[in-house]
């Protein structure tokens, strides 16, 4: 497709063209206002939720300043993760080094808070200075007794998608046992969950209802106790696969955990996920218990959703989230309210879920990876969408194109996984698509 | 203890956010940041939040190679890139931390790019704004400061007064234009976000504001009549007033922001001074309606007690208003480190912290009897952990509506804060001295009842 910055055409692809595939998972071109974060924001989101852990940024303020409790993961617990703390590495630490800086502030921080876990994040200049983290975090461990795990975090090594990857690393570390750790059948470990507005929880309930053993969320609401346990576990469920399909082939490969992936986001994917899972467990007992939960829950909110299914009949929606999981099932979510998803496209998706994703929509749909203002202007205008689904930077530009918005990242303050959560996502759309505002526009 | 060696929960940002802002407020300007794309996009996304405005940073997107061998070739793309999309009339190359750490000399390569692609239409202004060497404060002011060194050219007097801002609201800037068209003096702000960070809205969006500081308004900038600058609190080296001066011979004023009555009287006996015209009969209203409004709420003002945290030049401002209406200051802090703050005269110097984080705030708060702060959305712990409400000031707000439409200066600035402020402490002492008298008064005559083996309300 024709685009203003060359480089972009093979990101773009519109269904029902000609076959071709779309490029995705590379570097974002320089001055095309990606809307992606750094290495380290990708490894942030996915360590952060841990609650005893405590997050040291090892570098410049910035980072830590923009990260600090701004996600919506809650907590059971410890409330450490909601800090953000920071060398606040100056001109002499760069000139000199930082590292002893650093050893220095992980005395004082054992000193105060005495936590169990502590990640040290590396930022950019932190690689091109080089710091030894593996050095110091290995002699913070012997002096304290606690882990220190380094995340190879420096923003310049990749896009958000090595974060993910770094802060996988980080978990195989701090997962890792002494000696190999009794399987307890029907334990079940969530991968990609964060428990953002509590969400972890919900599936928490399902699957303990259906008759199996929650083990520990990836890493919503989890410490490094659960995460310690974790290799006992006899199936990794896989959420958000950007993020932790790669945790989950490491597992399996270790550990010798199976993964399946599933996604809780609106009913169609939630009835299938609680399905799968169940016709894994083979057990009948499971089975009926399953149908019986999917049957009182859809009891539950039928009414509801009835009345939502006819209210938005016709309209269009441009989606554009972070992840390929979150997008795929936003079409069928999309689907069961009438609407038509016509523009779509991830921060981080794979060929995979780029594949699931064309054979979803409709003939004309435009598909884009790693997009930027300029082009979502452009398609939300050519494609007439009525709505934007996307996180805060998106948000003011559906508004200034007098288009409704759905807020879909780790800000939300509602849950959206399960069916309390299609509900709270089809309510989201109706206040968003009917409100009286968009009489005057 | 007192940890030394790191920041616990940061009360500043870095400087690429303070240059953002600052070229926020030029006519069909955009910003390139040169480093790692992450940069650009936390710096979007908080201001994004606060103005509820589109915000577009393009990103050089350094990766290993570029880190290793030099952005040369990133920077060129980028520029060519974004040239192509927005067809802005000035860009911003702001540096981070990783540019610099690898040594990046943006002066030649965006002189180069300039020469090699014979563009004239656009100007591009090289700004170093390496995280480590300041906040987002003097990432502003350093940025402004720039422009300038780029911009201007020398030029015939053109009659009218330059007014250089620190990072202030929308909201404060129209009322400083107010002010000004009310002494029907012409003036240049620089720079001015007041519409393309609180923009109208129109049926054909436009991806680059053509709003802001005009690019001739600033060439001419030699041929002010003279430049105030609201930078009481600035380093010498960082003011764009002081280069204006030396270079150009522009007379400079240095006041603090007009926010209380002291502080807008000195702008009004600047803007007097210069014009040689009276004050206008409306602001003279105005600021007997604040010395009014002072008067009403002295009595309340007595009991209030407060913490603030907020840039060098908001805080010198506000601790100004809080002391002549006699509200106690328990504590007030900066995260900027470079300020000159601590040689003003503030009466409780000893309360005063620079190079200041959370930690350090909920430290010399502890034990104290405070009623709200006044600060930026980070402050909310303090609501949260001690229960202290806040009053939302400042930058970034990211958890309330309406940030860019927070009036704080003036005579008419300072009575909305005032009120504020007031109502803050009222809030605190009506929703509570009902619980406070029972408790003080009543419980003893309950408790001497029962202990006479009668009940307190008994008939006598």
């Amino acid at each position: 497709m024709k685009t203003a910055i060359s480089g972009r055409e093979k990101s773009i692809v519109k269904k029902g063209n000609k076959k071709k595939e779309i490029l995705c998972d590379s570097d974002s071109l320089s001055g095309s206002v990606s809307q992606r974060a750094c290495v380290y924001c990708g490894a942030r989101v996915v360590l952060n939720p841990i609650t005893d852990a405590l997050h040291i940024v090892h570098g410049p303020i910035g980072c830590a300043s923009y990260t600090w409790d701004i996600r919506g993961s809650l907590s059971s617990g410890d409330e450490l993760y909601r800090n953000s703390f920071s060398t606040d590495l100056k001109e002499k630490d760069v000139i000199f080094g930082g590292g002893k800086k650093l050893s220095l502030a992980i005395d004082e921080l054992v000193q105060i808070y005495n936590p169990a876990l502590i990640f040290i994040y590396a930022t950019c200049i932190v690689g091109v200075i080089g710091d030894d983290l593996q050095a110091i975090a290995k002699a913070a461990e012997k002096k304290h007794g606690i882990k220190v795990i380094p995340v190879e975090s420096s923003g310049f090594i990749g896009n958000k998608s090595a974060g993910y990857r770094a802060a996988c690393d980080s978990l195989l570390k701090l997962i890792a046992p002494e000696k190999p750790l009794e399987t307890i059948p029907g334990s079940i470990n969530l991968l990609g969950d964060f428990n953002l507005a509590g969400e972890t929880w919900i599936v928490r309930k399902y699957i303990e209802a259906i008759g199996l053993h929650f083990h520990t969320a990836f890493t919503g609401d989890s410490s490094s106790e659960t995460l310690k346990t974790a290799t006992g576990a006899s199936l990794n469920l896989v959420q958000c696969a950007g993020s932790m399909v790669y945790l989950a082939n490491k597992m399996e490969e270790i550990y010798k955990i199976p993964f399946i992936r599933i996604s809780f986001l609106g009913i169609e994917d939630t009835i299938g996920s609680l399905q799968t899972i169940a016709s894994w467990s083979g057990d009948q007992l499971i089975q009926e218990k399953t149908d019986q939960l999917i049957t009182d829950q859809l009891d539950g909110i039928e009414k509801e959703m009835k009345q939502y299914r006819t209210m938005f009949t016709g309209k269009k929606a441009a989606v554009y989230v972070g992840g390929g999981f979150k997008a795929i099932s936003l079409i069928k979510q999309f689907r069961d309210l009438g609407i038509e998803v016509v523009m779509i496209g991830t921060q981080t998706g794979s060929k995979d879920d780029y594949r699931q994703i064309e054979s979803l929509v409709g003939e004309g749909t435009v598909v884009v990876d790693d997009t930027n203002p300029a082009e979502l202007e452009r398609f939300i205008k050519q494609k007439g969408a009525d709505l934007l689904v996307g996180g805060v930077k998106e948000r003011p530009l559906a508004y200034k194109l007098g288009i409704a918005f759905i807020d879909h990242n780790h800000d939300r303050k509602h849950p959206l996984v399960g069916f309390e959560g299609a509900i709270n996502f089809a309510k989201e759309v109706s206040w968003t698509l009917n409100s009286p505002v968009w009489e005057f526009v | 203890m007192n940890a030394k060696n790191v920041n616990i929960n940061p009360c500043h940002m870095c400087m690429p956010m303070g240059g953002v802002l600052a070229f926020k407020g030029i006519e069909k300007s955009v910003v390139v940041i040169h480093g790692s794309q992450g940069c650009s996009t936390y710096i979007r996304r908080h201001i994004a939040e606060h103005f509820n405005e589109p915000v577009d940073v393009g990103s050089t997107s350094l990766n290993e190679k570029g880190t290793v061998y030099g952005g040369e070739d990133n920077l060129k793309k980028g520029l060519e890139n974004i040239i192509r999309v927005y067809n802005p009339k000035m860009i911003g190359v702001l540096t981070t931390c990783l540019a610099e750490t690898i040594g990046e000399d943006i002066k030649r390569m965006t002189e180069t790019f300039i020469k090699d692609t014979g563009l004239s239409h656009v100007q591009i202004i090289p700004v170093h704004t390496a995280g480590y060497s300041g906040s987002h404060s003097e990432g502003f002011f350093s940025s402004v400061r720039r422009i300038l060194e780029n911009t201007v050219i020398p030029s015939e007097p053109n009659g009218k007064i330059g007014l250089i801002i620190p990072n202030i609201s929308p909201a404060d800037i129209r009322e400083l234009k107010r002010m000004m068209k009310l002494f029907s003096l012409p003036y240049v702000v620089l720079p001015d976000f007041s519409d393309s960070l609180d923009g109208v809205y129109q049926k054909q969006y436009l991806k680059l504001s053509p709003h802001g500081t005009k690019i001739k308004d600033i060439q001419t900038m030699s041929g002010l009549k003279a430049i105030i600058e609201f930078s009481a609190t600035l380093q010498d080296d960082l003011s764009p007033g002081e280069y204006m001066k030396k270079e150009y011979g522009v007379p400079l004023y240095r006041i603090p922001l007009p926010v209380g009555l002291r502080f807008s009287d000195q702008l009004i006996s600047v803007l007097r001074e210069i014009s040689g015209k009276k004050a206008p009969k409306m602001l003279l209203e105005e600021r007997g309606r604040l010395l009014d409004a002072m008067i009403d709420a002295h009595k309340h003002n007595a009991q209030g007690k407060t913490l603030l945290y907020l840039e060098p030049e908001q805080l010198y401002a506000t601790i100004s208003l809080l002391e002549e209406n006699g509200v106690g200051i328990v504590l007030a802090a900066t995260g900027s480190e470079y300020s000159t703050i601590a040689k003003k005269e503030i009466r409780q110097k000893d309360r005063l912290f620079t190079g200041a984080d959370f930690d350090l705030i909920f430290k010399e708060a502890e034990g104290q009897d405070i009623d709200f702060a006044i600060g930026n959305s980070d402050g909310r712990v303090l609501t949260e952990k001690r229960g202290i409400p806040l009053l939302r000031r400042g930058f970034p707000i990211h958890d309330r509506m309406g940030g860019g439409r927070i009036l704080s200066v003036g005579y008419a600035g300072s009575i909305q804060l005032l009120d504020s402020i007031t109502n803050m402490i009222l809030d605190k002492k009506l929703t509570s001295y009902r619980q406070q008298m029972t408790e003080k008064l009543l419980e003893p005559l309950k408790n001497g009842a029962e202990s006479r083996g009668e009940s307190y309300g008994d008939k006598i």
